[in-house]
């Protein structure tokens, strides 16, 4: 992003930006080009990227800067069936950078995921899902208590944007971290497979399992992680979450 | 069944089928004159398909491999790896009987010498060398020899050493160019040993005996004379060739006509180059494709079936897999064990837009689940984002599975090298046939920066080994002053560097002349000076950091630059900027520029390769600290890949950076090693074959020459360097070819763990 003119282009929004990762193969189809964005409202529990949580721990930069970084990659990454994926953080907490970055990537020819909690969404505008071939939604808990405890902040703008997205017939990979003693009732997850499955726009399910890579981040900002105890989940208990969201008739692997 | 009366029918058609070897055969040119890609032009069926049909091993495989596992294993608890070595006799094509390993089982046969894993003593490369090797291994060169060399026989090692120049001796001894074939056979020539296959011996002799013919020039001077001289030599060797085949009871004067034979007589003839050229890379070229035509012919004749097609290729895999050489502990510590890079070329794309994809390039990737993962023979595919599906996936599952299989661009070498070129060792392309390359090491260029700091002394010894340029003198390197003392520095290098290759190849041709390989070119071939480069990301990464940060110098008490300190970021290399992606193209093209005014031995064109095999590490051992804050006796990152840790944004920036280099000012070729833990490349198998394959498309996309591709986890190595004998098979690749991690140093498996994974999620 350091290569381009400093000089901001009509049209170029400000924002900001924690990372990059040029050969991302687990953030939508084919290789991708994944911008972690800063600044999230969501205080999961065991997320990990918490150096992402606040805007302004990221680096200010434009959309035009970042389209030009991005423009490098674009024949490779049309080549290797991939695209653009936003991550973060959370992507919505600056709707209109986000939207410029995606309105670019498209006039570039690239395929476009938006990774999101959902909560947000009434942030996304109809002009910037436009711009979206793939929404990858994390729905990190099915009861606003499990959701609330987890994140700290209600479920419900998540379900609701949800809806508007099966509405808008735009696709959807679901996202669901499966951690045990947490994440893990039976019934909770066969009411989240019966909503998604009922959405109609979910193509495949990614029951990932909780991992603690994140936790040293979490030491060196100084705070306490909660998890520590907690350990992954049994090969078996991930076969079982799978075979829920299967019995519905989802796509799960 | 009845076993004999099956040998019975098999012998009765191979007898009829001798008399007409090149029948169903589409007519060409190539039934004229010595043309083997006329042949393969008119004759091949290239396969689109996927790889459904292949067969596992049949049960004559299995026993066979059995035994041959044993022998490794054994070889691999004798003393230095050495299972067996001649004490007696100095190899030439025909000085050992026939060996077998177990001639009942073995469909493919020949060995380089009577035992299998045996070491023949190649000595005409140097004699010290054969002697330090037999000694640190435990065994006494025969009395005989010693009388012969050096006293009656003078040795390629030798003649370089008579007509070194000091300023050669001193740039050997410094390291600011090291490897040089001086002391070991050259290797990196390619026979094309298809020609027997197809013409047989007669044919091919007839052929030499009229180009020795076309040389009763009336001008007969030095080049005339050194050329007859070699052309017959060829003759005698191809002669020696038909000996040694009818010692294992094949009358190779004639073509071969069946599947079986054409593998059998393409064998034979590469097994004649081993068993008296000790080259540093004796590589097979492109024989598969190649093959595939007879194979084929058999198939559909119904004489054969699948299962014992995938048989004959196994067998011959598992031949080149025992070809051994004596070296010295030194050499095999620089090498990382016992490399002979048998380089086979698969896949790749006819200029006429059809692909040059077979069966039989399926066949050859099998033997790696067959016979499991091995570093021998080294298989390249040649990538096209043309090339069939079918095959793309069964090579990026191959690659996944064994990590034995790299990838160089065949869109990138077509318009260069045409389509029927190998891979000679790792990188270096060359027309099968119809050129070869005269081997050069490499130069240490992060080195000669520290030349241009200190005034041509060197940083760890303090001698004066480059001419005494003004050194810099301020405390803070300044670019356009470091600039302007690394450009003089660097073409003193290459005239330094060119000159010793020329007295280097000079002998060579002189002494230790290939007699075989060069028996399967053609009369007029076009030569390379392939130069290389060791220390490029090194060397960016360092002018960037002059340029856009601070480096303060800390000199010693004698006033030379010894340490830097760095003040500020600076972009390195891997990361797709140009700030610094751009110093090191000009680097390449800076050096190149250079070489290309040298004049070389015997009218070659000089290239270079950026490739450092595992000498990135002893490279590194010998140059203190540099201006990028890389410290004394740290590795370079081998060949052109970025330095460990500093490529930033992933996998796909640091390939976008490498595959910046330009191959034109790098015709020998550029090496990028690729790490990924499995994990990384796809949640699923079908995804990470699917995304391996998207990569290597991208990669070739952009320019980039030549990856490996290794898939597995660090812990998996970690525990491979505690615990050896559970990991036999653990292949590797590093900078152009595979080896056994192993028998890697303890030293080298560190580098290997530390080097840049990509494992991010």
């Amino acid at each position: 992003m350091t290569q381009s003119s400093p000089v901001p282009r009509p049209g170029s929004v400000s924002g900001w930006v924690h990372s990059v990762e040029t050969g991302g193969t687990v953030d939508g189809p084919g290789i991708r080009y994944v911008l972690f964005m800063s600044g999230c409202p969501l205080r999961c529990l065991y997320c990990h990227n918490p150096d992402t949580q606040h805007m302004h721990d990221g680096t200010r930069t434009t959309s035009a800067e970042v389209l030009d970084d991005i423009a490098l990659y674009a024949t490779f990454l049309q080549r290797a069936h991939g695209g653009l994926t936003l991550s973060g953080g959370e992507p919505l907490v600056q709707p209109e950078f986000t939207a410029a970055i995606l309105r670019g990537a498209k006039a570039l020819g690239l395929h476009t995921a938006l990774d999101t909690s959902g909560f947000l969404g009434n942030h996304a505008d109809d002009h910037l899902l436009e711009d979206v071939d793939l929404v990858l939604l994390d729905i990190k808990a099915f009861s606003e208590k499990t959701y609330r405890q987890l994140t700290g902040v209600p479920l419900r703008p998540t379900l609701e944007f949800a809806e508007r997205l099966a509405g808008l017939n735009k696709r959807i990979w679901l996202r669901y971290v499966l951690v045990p003693n947490l994440t893990d009732g039976a019934a909770e997850i066969d009411g989240l497979a019966e909503f998604v499955a009922g959405l109609g726009v979910v193509d495949r399910v990614d029951v990932l399992p909780f991992h603690k890579m994140g936790e040293h981040k979490w030491k060196a900002l100084g705070r306490k992680y909660m998890l520590t105890d907690t350990e992954p989940p049994s090969r078996e208990l991930v076969e079982r979450v799978r075979g829920q969201f299967q019995a519905r008739g989802l796509r799960a692997d | 069944m009845d076993t004999l009366l099956m040998d019975g029918l098999a012998q009765a058609t191979e007898q009829q089928s001798a008399a007409d070897p090149w029948r169903g055969f589409a007519p060409g040119v190539w039934r004229r004159s010595v043309d083997v890609r006329d042949f393969i032009q008119r004759n091949l069926c290239p396969y689109e398909g996927d790889a459904g049909f292949v067969a596992g091993p049949t049960a004559r495989t299995t026993a066979l491999f059995a035994k041959v596992t044993d022998l490794l294993k054994q070889e691999r608890a004798a003393k230095g790896g050495v299972l067996d070595a001649d004490t007696e006799v100095f190899a030439s094509i025909t000085s050992h009987a026939a060996g077998y390993i177990d001639r009942e089982l073995e469909v493919i046969v020949g060995l380089q010498t009577d035992k299998p894993l045996k070491r023949a003593i190649m000595p005409f490369g140097g004699w010290r060398m054969v002697k330090t090797g037999l000694e640190a291994y435990g065994y006494t060169p025969s009395p005989k020899l010693e009388e012969v060399f050096p006293v009656l026989r003078k040795t390629h090692n030798d003649g370089v050493f008579d007509v070194y120049t000091p300023e050669m001796l001193r740039c050997r001894k410094s390291g600011v160019i090291t490897g040089l074939p001086d002391a070991y056979g050259r290797g990196r020539i390619i026979g094309d040993y298809r020609r027997l296959a197809l013409y047989g011996a007669d044919f091919l002799i007839k052929d030499k005996k009229a180009q020795l013919a076309s040389l009763e020039v009336s001008r007969i001077d030095e080049d005339v004379l050194r050329l007859r001289e070699e052309i017959s030599e060829q003759i005698r060797a191809l002669k020696e060739l038909v000996q040694m085949a009818a010692s294992y009871g094949f009358d190779v004067k004639r073509p071969a006509a069946t599947g079986r034979e054409a593998v059998q007589w393409t064998y034979l003839a590469y097994l004649a180059a081993v068993k008296e050229a000790n080259g540093a890379a004796m590589s097979l070229g492109r024989v598969s494709s190649f093959l595939d035509i007879y194979i084929d012919r058999d198939l559909r004749d119904g004489v054969i079936t699948e299962a014992e097609a995938q048989e004959m290729i196994d067998h011959f895999v598992m031949k080149l897999r025992l070809v051994r050489f004596l070296r010295t502990p030194e050499y095999d510590q620089l090498f990382s064990g016992d490399p002979t890079w048998v380089t086979e070329c698969l896949g790749g794309m006819g200029l006429d837009g059809r692909t040059l994809v077979s069966k039989t390039n399926f066949r050859m990737l099998q033997t790696l689940h067959n016979l499991g993962p091995a570093p021998e023979p080294n298989l390249t595919v040649l990538w096209s984002e043309k090339l069939p599906d079918g095959f793309k996936r069964f090579c990026a599952d191959t690659s996944i599975k064994t990590c034995s299989v790299q990838y160089e661009s065949d869109d990138l070498m077509r318009g260069y090298w045409g389509d029927d070129y190998g891979i000679a060792c790792c990188v270096s392309a060359m027309r099968i046939g119809k050129q070869m390359q005269f081997f050069g090491a490499r130069a240490n260029l992060a080195k000669t920066l520290m030349y241009a700091i200190n005034g041509g002394k060197d940083e760890v010894s303090g001698e004066q080994v480059g001419p005494a340029f003004a050194p810099i003198t301020g405390d803070v390197l300044d670019y356009d002053e470091v600039m302007a003392r690394f450009e003089p520095m660097m073409e003193w290098l290459a005239k330094v560097y060119m000159n010793a290759l020329n007295a280097i190849h000079y002998m060579h041709d002189k002494y230790m002349y290939e007699r075989m390989e060069m028996a399967l070119h053609d009369r007029d071939i076009l030569r390379t000076m392939a130069c290389g480069i060791a220390g490029l990301s090194v060397v960016a990464d360092s002018l960037s950091a002059i340029k856009h940060a601070k480096v303060k110098v800390i000199r010693d008490a004698n006033g030379l630059a010894t340490d830097f300190e760095i003040d500020g970021d600076y972009p390195a290399f891997g990361n797709n900027d140009a700030r610094v992606d751009d110093i090191a193209i000009w680097a390449v093209e800076r050096f190149m520029t250079a070489l290309r005014k040298q004049k070389p031995y015997r009218n070659a064109m000089p290239t270079q390769s950026v490739l450092t095999i595992t000498s990135n590490v002893v490279y590194g051992k010998k140059t203190g600290n540099t201006p990028d804050g890389r410290k004394a006796g740290q590795p370079f990152a081998p060949g052109a890949n970025p330095m460990h840790g500093r490529d930033k944004k992933g996998a796909i920036a640091s390939m976008a950076s490498v595959a910046k280099l330009p191959y034109a000012h790098a015709q020998d070729g550029i090496s990028y090693t690729f790490t990924i833990v499995p994990g990384a490349l796809g949640r699923t198998e079908d995804e990470r074959v699917s995304n391996l394959v998207g990569m290597l498309d991208g990669y070739a996309a952009q320019g980039g020459h030549h990856i490996n591709v290794n898939v597995f986890d660090r812990e998996t190595l970690l525990h491979a360097m505690d615990h050896p004998e559970l990991y036999p098979q653990l292949t590797i690749r590093v900078s152009g070819y595979a080896v056994n991690f192993i028998k890697l140093t303890r030293e080298q498996q560190l580098d290997v763990i530390s080097r840049t994974f990509h494992d991010k999620h």
